[in-house]
């Protein structure tokens, strides 16, 4: 009898180049790799350094995201990028893949999105494959049943020039959430308990499979978020099993062929979920109807509570110093921290689904006055979906500020940030401290929770919301 | 990559858990398109003003800690994005060595293809650790043991666990590039497979 095998085992051995030894690494072939314009220049360097060319260009992907500004082009026909380093930054990838002939999707693009959007978007990102990028979220495209995982600058250098990385196997874990989600709960509550149960650290050293109904029975875009934030746990990959719903996402996506050969492709998708008497070296099981709409108070991603809780008393010098930082008191309720700021976006919650979200809590209502709100899609085609469908006018209609695609306020690297002391409730990934600039203080929570919280201008959830809008005189929808 | 064998000096101790990357190099300093000078802007968020003044009190704006070569962390230190700018900081700050009861998977990736050696070690000799800021230990990667001096003036050794390929580049300096470049026979073969 075959040894039963998880997803993950199956991955890992059909790419395995060179198996691990007792002093050395496996080598592992890369079947997809995604580049941006912050972690890629030192890698193209290497390159010219040693006089080689990338060995896969086909298999190379690339986008401008973080860097970009998302306000239009001004009067001049020039884009107003923070700095000319910001723009050198954009050149220079520009450059280095017209020189390495590498696809990418720069400003004329349809395509272009953040780099985990733009993936799976194209089908570009596959079940079954190796992906990497110089980006933590990589764990992303797991989503899809590919082994994805954030790598750093000397090892895209790597991947260019040998299509290939040096790892020894990490361990298994099994997330598994049974039941159902209640009324108004989602995937980024789901992934925020998890890595509140975890800890930031639980994951160090693992990949992590997530099973069980209430996993199954997530849309695509929802499952995305929920792998993307496995980083956020520490482990380095997250991944789901490829189903019915991955098959139907994929279907006529630009990378992928059509018809009989798309079938063909789907039967041995199918093949790679985990066998039923395979083992993981840890498991975890955890039931959806526990989780609510959930809020972070502190500075990392696991420091969270229910919305309705209050800011839990702390235990540590750590979590003092988080609660200084966000100015919070233990014992506080949430619903009374004003918030300054909103953001919808992220690679996270910057999809079609979270923008939908966010205005179908919008329709017909305000965003307080003393709030700014950012709204900024995942992608160019997105953005076109979105204003296709008029989002972009329930948005605007609202007060909030519709934007071109990036990376934008979730690393607050082109110019798009919070002030200092500054509140801001976000759908992006992180909470450090300064993520959003320094001084800011970011709330991680769901784009419904996120629109709530604009309308009111204080933590609330969705469910807080009517009743506030009567008081506040606001048409409800 | 520089050779990294064994380094004796003061520690720098920062005791809070989970130092995330944005920490170690906020995002504003990554637009730049090499690694040089970035060791200036290491927790330049934590001891720098809104002017890149340096904050007087400080401790990292001592004198000591640009010239301690061993930093020691709170538990989980390096969680958060893959930016190999972080290890560069930090080797460009004047840290060779990082020590915690955890380090982030893709930082002590990262630290070890940049040269700046990750030591993990228990928790009990970890929390001993904190308590010796400014004090002499040694690092040795040859023997994989961290030397303390007690109290009383009797050394403690204590033993590491580390990769042992990650440790044999950084004994000799080698890049891990090589390792994989001469592969070639073996990934065209995979390459080929039908
Ligand atoms: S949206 Fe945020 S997390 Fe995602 S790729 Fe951009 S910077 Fe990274």
């Amino acid at each position: 009898m075959p040894v039963p095998e998880s997803l993950f085992d199956k991955l890992w051995n059909a790419h395995v180049v060179q198996p691990q030894s007792k002093t050395t690494p496996a080598i592992i072939y890369i079947d997809l790799h995604l580049v941006h314009e912050v972690t890629s220049p030192q890698g193209f360097d290497l390159l010219r350094e040693k006089g080689i060319a990338v060995r896969r260009p086909e298999r190379t992907l690339a986008t401008l995201d973080h860097s970009t500004p998302t306000l239009p082009p001004g009067a001049d026909g020039q884009r107003p990028y923070i700095t000319e380093q910001a723009q050198r930054q954009v050149q220079t990838l520009r450059g280095n893949c017209r020189e390495f002939g590498i696809e990418l999707h720069d400003w004329d693009s349809p395509a272009r999105g953040i780099v985990h959007v733009m993936g799976p978007e194209l089908g570009a990102t596959q079940p079954g494959m190796t992906i990497v990028c110089g980006d933590s979220h990589t764990s992303t495209h797991g989503a899809f049943g590919a082994l994805a995982f954030g790598i750093g600058t000397t090892e895209v250098g790597y991947v260019l020039a040998t299509q290939c990385l040096l790892q020894n196997k990490p361990r298994s874990m099994r997330v598994n959430i049974n039941g159902r989600l209640g009324e108004g709960v989602t995937a980024k509550d789901m992934a925020l308990n998890i890595i509140r149960h975890l800890g930031m650290n639980g994951g160090t050293g693992y990949v992590i499979e997530y099973a069980g109904s209430a996993v199954r029975s997530l849309d695509m875009e929802s499952r995305m978020t929920l792998c993307n934030l496995t980083i956020e746990a520490g482990a380095r990959a997250g991944m789901i099993a490829p189903d019915e719903t991955t098959i139907e996402y994929l279907r006529g996506r630009a990378k992928l062929p059509q018809s009989e050969a798309y079938e063909q492709l789907t039967e041995k998708w199918l093949q790679l979920a985990t066998d039923e008497a395979a083992v993981f070296d840890c498991e975890v099981t955890l039931d959806a109807a526990d989780m609510q709409a959930t809020i972070t108070y502190g500075t990392d991603p696991g420091m969270s509570v229910a919305i309705g809780d209050p800011v839990p008393v702390p235990v540590n010098a750590s979590q003092e110093k988080a609660l200084r930082y966000m100015g919070f008191d233990g014992g506080q309720a949430m619903s009374e921290r004003q918030v300054d700021v909103v953001f919808i976006g992220s690679c996270t919650n910057g999809r079609i689904s979270d923008l939908q979200a966010a205005a179908s809590v919008l329709r017909g209502r305000r965003v307080a006055d003393h709030v700014r709100m950012l709204v900024v899609p995942g992608s160019e085609s997105i953005r076109k979906q979105a204003e296709k469908e008029g989002l972009h006018e329930i948005f605007t209609r609202a007060g909030a500020e519709w934007r071109l695609p990036g990376c934008s306020m979730c690393i607050a690297m082109n110019g798009d940030l919070v002030a200092p002391g500054m509140t801001a409730v976000s759908t992006s990934n992180r909470n450090f401290e300064g993520r959003q600039g320094a001084g800011a203080r970011t709330l991680l929570a769901s784009p419904e929770t996120a629109a709530a919280c604009a309308v009111t201008g204080h933590v609330a959830r969705v469910s807080d919301l009517s009743a506030a809008c009567l008081e506040a005189g606001q048409e409800v929808a | 990559m520089r050779v990294f064998t064994k380094t004796t000096g003061p520690v720098l101790v920062l005791e809070q858990e989970n130092i995330d990357t944005d920490q170690i190099i906020p995002a504003r300093f990554l637009t730049a398109t090499s690694f040089d000078g970035i060791g200036e802007h290491a927790f330049a968020d934590w001891r720098l003003d809104a002017a890149g003044e340096p904050i007087s009190g400080h401790k990292l704006n001592e004198a000591r800690a640009r010239l301690s070569p061993i930093l020691v962390a709170g538990h989980n230190f390096g969680c958060g994005s893959s930016r190999e700018h972080a290890p560069h900081a930090l080797l460009g700050f004047g840290f060779r060595v990082v020590i915690s009861s955890q380090i982030a998977d893709i930082f002590k990736n990262n630290s070890q293809n940049v040269g700046l050696l990750p030591v993990e070690i228990e928790p009990q000799q970890h929390a001993r650790l904190l308590q010796l800021d400014g004090e002499g230990i040694t690092v040795d990667l040859e023997q994989c043991m961290v030397t303390v001096r007690a109290t009383d003036g009797a050394e403690q050794c204590w033993a590491f666990t580390i990769d042992p390929f990650a440790r044999h580049c950084l004994l000799r300096g080698l890049d891990r590039f090589d390792f994989l470049y001469q592969a070639e026979d073996a990934i065209q073969a995979y390459e080929e497979r039908p």
